[in-house]
């Protein structure tokens, strides 16, 4: 089956210079084992194609079941000098959520 | 010491300059507090600040914070919950003078008001390039000599130290220049329990729990991306810190409020803003913010525990910023059918226009939005392959202030000289403004010291 990642994780962005940071939560313990192997820096390049023009960097957070991507390059140059209605990544995360993703099954996955 | 309690309430209200002034004046009247902290600060502020006190050298702070002084300030005094806030801007003196003539219009007394200074380093800057600091740009690691010339503020950033020394003192209301965010909760925590600055784990913990906090209403729900969960956002909670002696915290929110306090809230905010989880740092401390555990305890309460901290750098970040050019942008409103495409159309004409005029910018410096056809999540979102309505936002930067200027008056034409259904253009000429760039950089902390002046009025 298809899923969306919203229905295994949840997400929130903001900026850091002329980058955005990205972090994604999973539900449960299953969702990070999950998401840490589905999220690599090059999953996420390719899917803000349009949005990150630099380089991803990925940290874990498995305390926290989050993962935490650093979207270089992604707000038309940051702060004051964008023109970009979303100047400082906040809309990234939900853009993350929008994923799809092939499962078996949604056991495990949700809240 | 003197009478130590056994936990400490400290609330945030105000998560930027910006923020509603409801969140502050509910934490006061809703339930019990021990501590309020307001934020005022952004990365470009000071830059802001700076310009509007050489024009009057009696402004350059946050005016905000005095008029919400005004609707807050009896219930704190009456309740003895202190205000620590960033709204000093590049004039404290000027803003505590301005809280200390609210204090006698509403008719109190006794009311002790400190600043904490230090971190305008502005008119030092050739004072510390002689000691040898260079101001590398900490960032793309450019030279400072690209800038130096332009530069219209330099603040560092200082820790919690200068707040604690003013509530040490006594002040009731503490109005600090360019602190650290977490430094506005963690004051209180080492003036009320005695922390030394080499605890790294309590310093640690406090800093995390500012962190948790210090977007307000993001931690109680507030942009939450499972947001039907969430019940009564317009009376969202602001978060409280319930933290004790020992380094351990709650967060939680007055009771009856909107939102929620959960694991998924406050991981949410922790996720906020993180560069290097292991490596936090901050002037007082380096977190590993992969130690912080959470559990709930009921109802809209997480303790927050388990936080290990590390000894600070021996440097503390300065946040300059210096003028970099002029940008302009403005919108329209394309009503349909065929918005989509008509609203394709205008751009284009806004560039052949500026074309004929010889008047060109670097796709760089260009940008356009069809808003409503997937912008914010181009390539993620599907794009309409057509709209009723379209918002076209276009806009440019460019060193040269009357090429921007130019630009900005071929916008409006197209409501009467482009396809039809163009509307929206009450806000008229977009105007240029002038585009303040960000340089952030390290100084060794042996050049910083804060200053703390405590006034009674």
């Amino acid at each position: 089956m298809k899923i969306k990642l919203s229905e295994i994780a949840y997400a929130r962005s903001g900026d850091k210079g002329d980058g955005s940071n990205v972090g994604i939560a999973a539900y449960t313990d299953a969702g990070y084992t999950f998401l840490k192997e589905l999220l690599t820096p090059g999953r996420l390049k390719a899917h803000f194609k349009e949005i990150c023009f630099g380089k991803v960097e990925r940290y874990e957070m498995p305390n926290i079941r989050a993962l935490n991507f650093i979207l270089h390059d992604s707000l038309g140059g940051g702060g004051s000098e964008s023109l970009k209605t979303d100047a400082q990544g906040k809309t990234h995360g939900l853009g993350l959520l929008y994923m799809e993703v092939e499962i078996d099954s949604l056991e495990g996955l949700k809240s | 010491m003197k009478n130590k309690k056994e936990k400490v309430l400290i609330s945030n209200g105000q998560g930027f300059w910006g923020d509603s002034i409801l969140g502050p004046i509910r934490l006061l009247r809703e339930g019990p507090i021990d501590y309020l902290t307001l934020d005022y600060l952004a990365e470009v502020t000071m830059s802001i600040m700076q310009k509007l006190k050489s024009r009057n050298p009696d402004a350059g702070y946050a005016t905000d914070f005095i008029k919400l002084l005004e609707r807050i300030l009896p219930e704190a005094q009456e309740k003895g919950v202190r205000i620590i806030a960033s709204a000093g801007g590049v004039n404290a003196q000027a803003c505590l003078e301005a809280a200390g003539a609210v204090v006698k219009k509403l008719g109190l007394s006794g009311v002790k008001i400190a600043t904490v200074t230090g971190d305008d380093i502005l008119h030092r800057i050739d004072e510390m390039e002689g000691a040898g600091e260079k101001f590398k740009n900490m960032d793309t690691g450019a030279s400072w000599s690209d800038v130096r010339s332009k530069i219209s503020s330099a603040n560092v950033y200082l820790g919690a130290a200068g707040i604690v020394d003013a509530l040490d003192q006594g002040a009731d209301i503490v109005i600090c220049g360019r602190v650290t965010d977490p430094a506005l909760v963690l004051g209180p925590m080492v003036h009320e329990f005695g922390w030394h600055f080499d605890d790294y784990d309590k310093l640690a913990a406090g800093t995390v729990a500012g962190h948790i906090v210090e977007c307000g209403a993001q931690c109680t729900g507030a942009n939450y991306t499972n947001w039907r969960k969430i019940e009564n956002f317009a009376m969202i909670g602001y978060p409280i810190i319930e933290m004790k002696a020992d380094g351990e915290f709650c967060i939680t929110k007055h009771p009856g409020t909107g939102g929620e306090v959960s694991i998924e809230s406050v991981t949410s905010q922790l996720m906020y803003e993180m560069g290097d989880p292991e490596n936090y740092i901050t002037p007082d401390v380096v977190v590993d913010f992969t130690t912080v555990k959470l559990e709930e305890q009921g109802k809209d309460r997480v303790r927050v525990y388990g936080i290990r901290g590390k000894k600070a750098t021996d440097f503390l970040k300065v946040s300059a910023s210096y003028a970099n050019g002029y940008k302009a942008i403005g919108q329209l409103t394309i009503a349909g059918p065929d918005a989509l495409e008509k609203a394709k159309i205008c751009a284009d004409i806004i560039w052949k226009r500026l074309a004929y005029e010889n008047v060109f910018f670097s796709e760089a410096n260009k940008m356009v939005e069809f808003l409503g056809a997937a912008v914010c999540h181009a390539g993620i979102a599907v794009e309409p392959a057509t709209s009723d309505e379209i918002v076209l936002r276009v806009g440019v930067k460019d060193a040269d202030r009357a090429k921007v200027d130019r630009f900005a008056m071929e916008i409006v034409p197209l409501v009467t000289s482009g396809p039809p259904g163009v509307t929206g253009f009450a806000g008229g000429r977009p105007k240029a403004t002038e585009i303040v760039s960000y340089w952030p950089a390290l100084i060794n902390k042996t050049r910083i010291n804060h200053h703390v002046h405590v006034e009674t009025f």
